[in-house]
C-alpha cells in the first residue's frame, strides 16, 4: 500500500462490551504519534452494540472512532475481525496501526499484517516518529556512543518501533520503510494513559465505515466465552507489587501470607515468579516476567526471587526495587535499588513492622 | 491424515545471555534447544497420532546444523522431517519467514483432514507472529493459544486461552493451531526412538525446491523481501548498582522504611 492518508489508528479492544485498559493506553500513545506526524488519531472499534463506549476514547485523545457494529463481531474471531479491519484499512489507508499485545491482539496483528502485506513489530515498549525525540530516548536508554546517535539523519519519518529482545538484554528499533500501515503490537501496561477529558470525549467523531460480513466469512465458531471466576489480578495498574519466588519453598503458605501482609501495608498486590506459578503455588495471573505480566510500579519488592532475566524483563523498569534474598550473589541485586541479604521469613515480618511504624510516624 | 508441525531451533535464553561489545548477541556462547512451545505442538501432534494414526511431519527453517534438533524431535515419535535451508532465505523477518514456511507446507501438501501446528512463540524473537501469518498465506483458519484440543471427525474443539478466562472454538480441518505449555507435558525421547530417528525420512528443501511456488519471490523472501528492517539495535544501560543494606535485622528494616518514607514512596 503505497499511498496513505488516514493518520494514526488504534485497534480498540473490547471484551463483553467493556473496553480493555490497553485501548486507553494506546490511544494516549497514539495521540503523541499523531501530533509528531501532524495527522489525526482514530480508534477502530469492533463488536456488537458497542457504540456507547466509543466516545470515551475521545477523552484520551482520539479525534474519531470507526465503529464497526455487527452481530457476528460480538465475540472476537480471527476471521471476522481480520476481514473487517483489512477492508476498512484498504478504504481509509492509515499510516500507522497500533494494537495491544494481548492474547487477542497478538492473534489479530500478524493475520492482518500478512493480508495487508506490511510489516508488524511485536510487543513494542517505545514508539517515536520524530528523530530528535528518538535521539533523546537513545541518549537516556542506550549505551550507544553519542557520535553514533548524532549521525542518525533527521528527516526519517518512519515509525520507529523499539522492543526488547532476549529478555531485555538487547533492544531493537524496527522500521517498516516500504509498506503501510506500519503496524505495531504494544505491550499492555507500558504506555502511560492521558488524563481523561470529558469535553474531548463529547467532541469525538463517530464514523460508521461500510463493510460486509456474512456467515460464509466465518471459519471459526466461538461456542462459549468463560471468564475466570476470580477477579483478574491487577498487577499492571498496581503502584506496589510484592512478589515471591522459589525462596518461599520451605513454607509456601506462610511465604505467600507474608507477601500479602507486606502488600497490604504498602497498598499493593502480590505477584510471583514463574517458578512459583509452575509449582502450582499461585495462579498464572500473578506471574511477572517475560511470559507473564510487565509491571512498572513505584515499589517492587522481590522476596526470594533470584532474578533470572525472564523475571527481570517484566519488572526492571519499576521505580524502586527492593530485593530480599539469602544468596548475596543473586542477580536480582544487580538491579535492586535496596538489597537485604537474609532469610525472607525473618526479614519480611520485621519490614512489615518497620513500615507500619514509619507510616504511623508520618 | 497428516499433521505438519513447525519447529524452531533457538538459543537457550534461560541461561546467561551474552551480548557482544558492539551490542549484538553472542549466539556462540549459548546452547541451542528446540523452542519450548514447539515441543508442546509436537506432543499435541503425537497425541493425535496415537488416537487417529495420523502421519506427523516436522518442518523447520534454519541452517544445516538444525538437523540435530530435527532428529531429536523424530526420536520422540515424529515420522518425517523437512529442513528448509538456503542462503536466499537468510535475514527474513516474520512476514518473509511465514512466506517460505507456507511454501514448504504447500510442497508437503495440506489435504482436507490435515492440521498444521506451531508453538505460540519462539523464545528468541518472542513475536508470536509466524503461526498466524502462515495460516493467512495458506488460507487456513487459525486458533492460537490452544490449551486443549479435541478432534471429532473433521472438527476440532479447542480451548483458547485469554488473559481473563478462555473461549471454546470449533474449527474444521484443515486449520492451523498454535500451542502453549498448558496444553500438555512433552514426552522424552525413547532409546528406541533415538536409534530409529536416523533411518526416518529426512529431506532438505532449498531455494530450488521451492522456487516455483508463487509465494517464493525475491521481493517477498529473505532480507530484501522483509517489510521490517532493524533501524538500530542497542543494549540498555545497566541500572546503577543499588544500595546493599548491611545485616538482616530490625535496624536494617527500620533504615529501609526510613529511606522509603524520606523519598515519599510510602
Amino acid at each position: 500500500m503505497e499511498e496513505f492518508n488516514g493518520g494514526v489508528w488504534v485497534f480498540c479492544e473490547q471484551r463483553q462490551g467493556k473496553m480493555m485498559p490497553t485501548s486507553f493506553e494506546l490511544i494516549s500513545e497514539g495521540r503523541k504519534l499523531a501530533d509528531e506526524l501532524g495527522s489525526k488519531l482514530y480508534g477502530i472499534l469492533l463488536g456488537h452494540n458497542i457504540e456507547g463506549i466509543a466516545k470515551e476514547l475521545g477523552g484520551y485523545g482520539a479525534d474519531g472512532v470507526y465503529v464497526c457494529d455487527h452481530p457476528l463481531l460480538e465475540n472476537y474471531t480471527t476471521d471476522g475481525y481480520t476481514k473487517v479491519i483489512c477492508d476498512v484499512i484498504h478504504e481509509y489507508k492509515p499510516e500507522v496501526m497500533l494494537i495491544g499485545a494481548t492474547n487477542i491482539g497478538r492473534d489479530l496483528g500478524p493475520r492482518c499484517a500478512a493480508r495487508l502485506h506490511t510489516g508488524l513489530c511485536a510487543d513494542c515498549t517505545h514508539l517515536d516518529i520524530d528523530v530528535p525525540k528518538y535521539k533523546e530516548f537513545l541518549r537516556s536508554a542506550s549505551t550507544l556512543a553519542p557520535a553514533m546517535i548524532d549521525s542518525i539523519p533527521e528527516d526519517d519519518r518512519n515509525l520507529k518501533m523499539t522492543r526488547p529482545a532476549f529478555g531485555g538484554h538487547l533492544m531493537a528499533t524496527i522500521i517498516c520503510p516500504r509498506f503501510r500501515p506500519a503496524m505495531a503490537t504494544v505491550r499492555p501496561g507500558v504506555m502511560k494513559k492521558n488524563a481523561f477529558d470529558q469535553a474531548k470525549a463529547d467532541a469525538c467523531e463517530i464514523i460508521k465505515p461500510n463493510f460486509s460480513l456474512t456467515e460464509a466469512d466465518m471459519e471459526t465458531q466461538v461456542t462459549e466465552v468463560v471468564k475466570a471466576a476470580k477477579k483478574l489480578v491487577d498487577l499492571i495498574g498496581a503502584d506496589v507489587v510484592v512478589s515471591v519466588g522459589r525462596g518461599i519453598s520451605k513454607d509456601v503458605e506462610g511465604g505467600i501470607k507474608l507477601a500479602e501482609e507486606l502488600a497490604e501495608v504498602l497498598g499493593g498486590v502480590v505477584g510471583a515468579s514463574r517458578a512459583v506459578v509452575d509449582s502450582g503455588w499461585m495462579s498464572a495471573d500473578h506471574q511477572v516476567g517475560q511470559t507473564g505480566k510487565t509491571v512498572h510500579p513505584k515499589i517492587y519488592v522481590a522476596l526470594g526471587i533470584s532474578g533470572a532475566i525472564q523475571h527481570k524483563a517484566g519488572m526492571q523498569d519499576s521505580e524502586c526495587i527492593i530485593a530480599v534474598n539469602k544468596n548475596e550473589n543473586a542477580p536480582i541485586f544487580e538491579i535492586a535499588d535496596y538489597g537485604i541479604c537474609g532469610d525472607l521469613f525473618k526479614v519480611a515480618p520485621m519490614l512489615i513492622e518497620a513500615i507500619k511504624a514509619a507510616k504511623a510516624a508520618k | 491424515m497428516k499433521i505438519i508441525v513447525c519447529v524452531k531451533q533457538v538459543p537457550d535464553t534461560s541461561g546467561k545471555v551474552a551480548v557482544n561489545p558492539d551490542g549484538t548477541l553472542n549466539r556462540a556462547s549459548m546452547a541451542t534447544i528446540t523452542n519450548p512451545d514447539d515441543l508442546n505442538a509436537v506432543e499435541a501432534a503425537l497425541t493425535l497420532k496415537e488416537q487417529t494414526g495420523a502421519e506427523v511431519v516436522v518442518v523447520s527453517m534454519g541452517p544445516p546444523p538444525a538437523e540435530g534438533m530435527l532428529r531429536e524431535v523424530m526420536a520422540r515419535g515424529v515420522d518425517r522431517a523437512v529442513l528448509v535451508s538456503g542462503r536466499e532465505f537468510g535475514g527474513s523477518d516474520t512476514y518473509a519467514t511465514s512466506q517460505i514456511l507456507a511454501a514448504a507446507i504447500n510442497k508437503i501438501g495440506v489435504e482436507k483432514e490435515d492440521i498444521v501446528m506451531c508453538g505460540r512463540q519462539a523464545i528468541d524473537g518472542d513475536t508470536a507472529q509466524v503461526g498466524p501469518q502462515i495460516a493467512e498465506k495458506l488460507g487456513l483458519p487459525q486458533v492460537s493459544y490452544a490449551a486443549d484440543i479435541k478432534k471429532d471427525g473433521d472438527t476440532l474443539t479447542i480451548k483458547r486461552m485469554l488473559e481473563d478466562g478462555y473461549m471454546t472454538i470449533k474449527v474444521k480441518t484443515p486449520c492451523l493451531v498454535t500451542c502453549i505449555k498448558e496444553l500438555n507435558e512433552p514426552r522424552y525421547m525413547s532409546v528406541n526412538g533415538i536409534f530409529e530417528c536416523y533411518s526416518k525420512p529426512y529431506e532438505v528443501f532449498d531455494y530450488n525446491t521451492l522456487k516455483d511456488d508463487p509465494l517464493i519471490d525475491p521481493s517477498t523472501i529473505g532480507l530484501k523481501g522483509s517489510p521490517t528492517n532493524i533501524f538500530k539495535s542497542f543494549t540498555p544501560p545497566q541500572k546503577g548498582v543499588g544500595m546493599m543494606l548491611e545485616g538482616a535485622d530490625k535496624a536494617t528494616c527500620e533504615k529501609l522504611a526510613g529511606i522509603l518514607a524520606a523519598k515519599h514512596l510510602i
